[in-house]
């Protein structure tokens, strides 16, 4: 039958690439450019729904692969927009927060997770359960550093901002190394942080507000040293009369 | 609804909001609906791949002067038809195709994984006869036979795409259909 012949017409597929060359034939093509850090020259990709990449590569041609291998599209070279490249050398954090990603790659959960560690302030740190407790999935401790160790834009969404609660500073997307480089050059005293962990010292608090928080909350900062107080647990700040910090928000609600 | 139209509101309205962030979900959509529809209206894929490629830029310059509650009420299915059907027509103005073409060019059917080769070859080559016995036909019979008998769009939706009204897409079809039938068993039985 004719229109039966007609009908197997239908079952016809765009060439190979088809969408990809419509939308770079519109500009809608992914772009990247190389940026330096305190880690040194690190590649950052963007397109229309936002920054999708950040990489360090030996080389452009190394970047490009592993860009391909990753995200399954090309991405061709092009020029930073001014205001990425004063929010990667500046790292502040709040305007790290009115930047869109592109986070397609994730998961609901991997992306609650960066949403949630892109709040963390510039030179504080947060242990991997506060992240797990604060989406509201407080027993997936490990997920949580699973989710941050594939953070597609590392140093934007500032995964080196999570730390273990032992007082390590635990793994880091772009190297344990680099993570102790970034924090220091954030002004995290990292020393001290390493000390204190390892004396089981997971709260500081301040005997004039009688108020407890993470170690390296801004409030505490303002404390003047001779008011600073140590706490191993929620029970022994309790205990003391103290509260839990509104802005760390150290033990659970 | 059909789940068509379904997936047809659900990019309008996804272009209202924002073209940049979803004018790649309107191509992933549409691109092979307005491939095939143009390959079999010119036979040629690689005229056709151009044409379908050129359809999706005018759209996008299109989308972006227009604005949200206009591209939200767009129904991009025949909208895109029309601006794949205006180049396609002048084309045929400037005589780029002509009604000769090879099996080759006319190569696409998908091929079913557990189909033996041969059986593939076979069908391919019939699925040319037809391209090239359409390719005879005049436009204005071959379009609503593609649109109605190929992409199975209603006569309602023709009569959008096509601007015409609902009786004559009707007429045309069956014309046109008539036409294709003769076509094609005469140049079977002369082939036998
Ligand atoms: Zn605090």
């Amino acid at each position: 039958m004719l229109q039966t012949e007609l009908r197997t017409l239908r079952q016809v597929r765009a060439p190979e690439g088809f969408a990809g060359r419509v939308l770079a034939a519109v500009g809608l093509v992914e772009r990247y450019a190389l940026v330096e850090t305190p880690i040194g020259g690190v590649y950052v990709a963007w397109n229309e729904h936002g920054i999708s990449a950040v990489m360090p590569s030996a080389s452009e041609s190394a970047f490009r692969r592993r860009f391909a291998e990753r995200f399954e599209r090309p991405a061709e070279r092009g020029e930073l927009p001014a205001t990425l490249r004063r929010v990667i050398e500046s790292g502040d954090a709040a305007e790290a927060r009115r930047l869109r990603y592109d986070l397609r790659v994730c998961s609901e959960f991997e992306t609650a997770v960066l949403r949630k560690a892109l709040e963390i302030p510039r030179g504080q740190v947060r242990p991997y359960g506060w992240i797990a407790r604060e989406i509201g999935r407080p027993k997936a401790v490990r997920a949580v550093g699973s989710a941050l160790a594939k953070n597609p834009v590392p140093l934007l969404i500032p995964c080196h901002r999570v730390v273990r609660s032992d007082g390590t500073l635990g793994e880091y997307a772009l190297g344990a190394p680099q993570k102790v480089t970034l924090l220091k050059g954030e002004g995290l005293d990292v020393a001290r942080f390493e000390r204190e962990g390892r004396a089981g010292i997971r709260f500081h608090g301040s005997a004039t507000t009688k108020i407890f928080c993470l170690p390296s909350c801004s409030d505490m900062r303002r404390a003047k040293a001779q008011n600073v107080r140590t706490f191993r647990s929620e029970g022994e700040a309790r205990d003391a009369g103290y509260r839990p910090c509104k802005h760390c928000r150290p033990v659970a609600a | 609804m059909t789940a068509d139209d379904r997936v047809q509101s659900e990019v309008a309205a996804a272009l209202g909001r924002d073209v940049d962030a979803n004018f790649e979900r309107l191509v992933t959509t549409y691109g092979d609906r307005v491939f095939a529809f143009v390959l079999n209206l010119v036979a040629d894929r690689f005229v056709a791949e151009e044409i379908a490629q050129e359809t999706f830029v005018a759209a996008y310059r299109a989308l972006g002067g227009y604005a949200p509650p206009r591209r939200r009420a767009l129904s991009i299915r025949a909208w895109l038809y029309t601006i794949a059907l205006n180049r396609v027509r002048n084309r045929a103005r400037a005589r780029e195709f002509s009604a000769s073409l090879s099996l080759d060019d006319a190569l696409p059917v998908a091929a079913d994984a557990r189909e033996e080769p041969s059986a593939h070859a076979e069908r391919a080559e019939s699925a040319a006869e037809l391209r090239a016995a359409l390719l005879r036909l005049a436009l204005r019979y071959r379009t609503p036979v593609v649109l109605r008998h190929i992409d199975g769009r209603s006569y309602a939706e023709i009569a959008e795409i096509l601007d015409q009204p609902v009786g004559t897409v009707k007429a045309n079809v069956h014309r046109g259909l008539a036409l294709l039938q003769a076509d094609y068993e005469t140049r079977n039985h002369a082939a036998d």
